[in-house]
């Protein structure tokens, strides 16, 4: 089988947290596939592992036990695969949307989605042309120069989003990106990150706790207890 | 996009003030190598513009500056007959002070040979002292006109010209009179005072029984006479003729057994060495203690600003920024802090020090050497902020 087919593959993931009598199993045996331009949910109450998952595949905490691929890139194997670059791995193939919009409080709305992109060392005309077209896009184009406390909580999150998209990632991260917003601004995220996952034709991974919120995506894992317990697929 | 930038320019009040205190804090550092250079010019003030090459001082003494000297003026005959001496000239040096417009008034009053040399260097305005007697140069800081009178001694006297800055070691504004008159003002008693002086002397020699009283007499009258001299002076000082060997010339004078030939490089040290070398070192101790201060500020501030963007370099590390991004982000905000610090702190001294009471020399050298170990101190102060920044987990941009 063709490895590049499947934007996340995880086989056996595990993850446990400190050593001996404290240790804490949060992640136990994973395994799945995800295929590009798949929205997959997982959902589970708090302390069941979903962030764990989320990290342990974004290259943020280090797997105990089993197995990442990204994009056909083996980044762990019993460990993270020697000599990996993971922050370039990250800026490159992965993009990030948090609780939290974690928007630089300093920075304008476009300045927030240019510095994903000059990490990524685009020149810092072609990180504007791109940054106001994003933003454009998701209809922030009269909040480009506004900073994060002068945008609603919605707005904010759409920038976070625009962030995430910035590079063009294969996968797409989400750490319930709408428990601080209204169930209004919530679906209206939820449902951007659906037309992105077809636009874009990424992977995108949301974790939430909030069944309410996964209408209409592809496959949802339920989560308890640091194990996939239940996996649903619609449509198709 | 330079985030350093970005951050100061939302933070710019909380930066601006920072940055005005520590350029306070720099500028009483950069007056302090100041006063060091001008307590340093003022110490050899008279010294230069005299331009002798040779003091000749009383023996076993650093005068006529640093200790007190005293010779018989006569003395400049026998100097100017040494082989390779062009001039010779006495000086007389004392300071004054009295009262002037209701304050205490000090100054330096130099005394010299109007035919010789070690008069003002200078007339900005007015003349030079022409009369024998009863006229006066005065240096700018005496704040005096043309024309005024000040009484000194049994006398008055009238500013008749105005010299540059000339300044006693000790920073006090210098006046010049004629050597004659500098000598009165020193050492002539009031008409008083020397009928005491003749009653005493009487009585101590009528007091010795082997004299006849014809003999005690004329005694009296003699010994009077040695007492009322007033020709003594403080220094005389040469110059050589061109060609002439200092060190033989200074042999010379020594062999004499009386006087001490100081060559201008040994008053040099006897001044700077000697005279200034504690408050320089008070100076330079005062100035590393404020340098320290800055620098622990300087830690503090980038270091509370980084715990303040802890979260912000959580995120730039988990969207993948190389550390770099991070480590310039603070260096530089440091940095920044530091230069505009000095940028005020030197616009602060320029706007101020010809106000200062004593002179306030900028040395070019102290101002760069001061800017250079600015810079360092915001490399090494922002350590801590970047070891703390590095540490930072990307885990640490997920939840609340
Ligand atoms: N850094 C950590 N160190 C130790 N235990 C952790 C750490 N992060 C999470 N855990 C534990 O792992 C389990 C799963 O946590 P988490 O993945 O955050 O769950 P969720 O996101 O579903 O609320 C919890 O029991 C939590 O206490
Ligand atoms: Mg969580």
């Amino acid at each position: 089988m063709d490895k590049s087919m499947y934007a996340i593959e995880v086989a056996q993931l595990t993850k446990i947290y400190g050593k001996g009598d404290t240790a804490v199993i949060a992640i136990a045996d994973a395994t799945f596939q995800v295929k590009p331009g798949e929205l997959v949910a997982i959902l589970g109450p708090s302390g069941s592992g979903k962030t764990t998952l989320l990290t342990s595949i974004g290259l943020i905490n280090e797997p105990t036990h089993g197995k990442v691929v990204i994009d056909g890139a083996v980044v762990a194997d019993e460990g993270w695969t020697p000599g990996l670059d993971l922050k370039r791995l990250r800026r490159e193939k992965l993009g990030f949307i948090f609780q939290a919009h974690n928007l630089i409080p300093f920075l304008s709305a476009i300045e927030n989605v240019m510095v994903a992109l000059e990490i990524n060392n685009m020149s810092r005309s072609e990180a504007k042309n791109r940054a106001t077209e994003l933003l454009t896009s998701l209809n922030l184009g009269h909040r480009l120069n506004n900073y994060p406390t002068a945008l609603s909580g919605g707005e904010a999150q759409r920038v976070a989003i625009a962030r995430a998209l910035a590079n063009k990632p294969k996968v797409i991260l989400a750490d319930e990106p709408t428990a601080a917003l209204d169930t209004e601004n919530g679906k209206n995220v939820m449902d951007l990150l659906k037309k992105l996952a077809v636009e874009n034709h990424s992977a995108i991974l949301v974790v939430t706790h909030d069944h309410r919120m996964v209408k209409g995506f592809d496959r949802i894992f339920q989560v308890s207890d640091g194990r996939i317990i239940d996996e649903e697929t619609n449509g198709n | 996009m330079n985030l350093a930038i970005r951050d100061i320019r939302y933070h710019r009040g909380r930066f601006i003030l920072t940055s005005i205190g520590l350029g306070l804090l720099l500028g009483v550092v950069m007056s302090m190598g100041g006063i060091y250079r001008g307590l340093f010019a003022d110490a050899l003030a008279v010294l230069n513009f005299t331009k002798a090459d040779i003091w000749v001082v009383q023996q076993d003494t650093n005068g006529p500056f640093a200790e007190s000297s005293r010779i018989p003026e006569d003395i400049k005959y026998r100097i100017k007959a040494v082989p390779g001496v062009a001039e010779a000239s006495p000086l007389s040096f004392q300071t004054i002070q009295i009262e002037r417009m209701g304050a205490q008034f000090r100054f330096f009053l130099i005394g010299y040979d109007l035919d010789g040399f070690g008069g003002p260097p200078e007339i900005l305005a007015g003349r030079n002292i022409r009369q024998k007697h009863y006229e006066m140069v005065v240096a700018k800081g005496m704040k005096m006109a043309i024309g005024e009178k000040i009484r000194l001694g049994l006398h008055d006297y009238t500013v008749v010209g105005i010299t540059g800055k000339v300044v006693s070691s000790g920073g006090d504004p210098a006046a010049f009179v004629s050597l004659a008159d500098a000598q009165d003002i020193q050492f002539k008693k009031d008409n008083d005072a020397i009928r005491n002086d003749r009653e005493r002397i009487g009585a101590n020699l009528s007091g010795i029984q082997t004299l006849s009283p014809a003999q005690a007499k004329f005694l009296k009258q003699n010994i009077a006479g040695i007492t009322e001299t007033t020709h003594t002076v403080n220094t005389i000082v040469a110059r050589l003729a061109p060609g002439a060997d200092l060190k033989e010339v200074q042999e010379r004078i020594r062999r004499w057994n009386h006087f001490r030939p100081i060559s201008v490089e040994e008053q040099t040290k006897i001044l700077t060495k000697g005279m200034i070398e504690k408050a320089r070192m008070q100076l330079g101790l005062f100035r590393i203690i404020l340098l320290v201060i800055s620098a622990v500020i300087i830690s503090l501030i980038i270091y509370t600003s980084t715990l303040d963007k802890i979260k912000v370099i959580a995120t730039l590390k988990l969207i993948g920024s190389q550390n770099r991004v991070i480590v310039g982000m603070i260096l530089q905000q440091s940095l920044l802090m530091g230069v505009i610090a000095y940028g005020i702190g030197y616009v602060l001294i320029l706007l101020t020090y010809d106000k200062f009471p004593r002179r306030i020399v900028l040395e070019p050298f102290d101002l760069q050497m001061l800017f250079v170990i600015v810079i360092a101190i915001c490399m090494i102060s922002s350590f801590v902020g970047i070891r703390k920044a590095l540490k930072v987990e990307p885990a640490e941009a997920l939840g609340g």
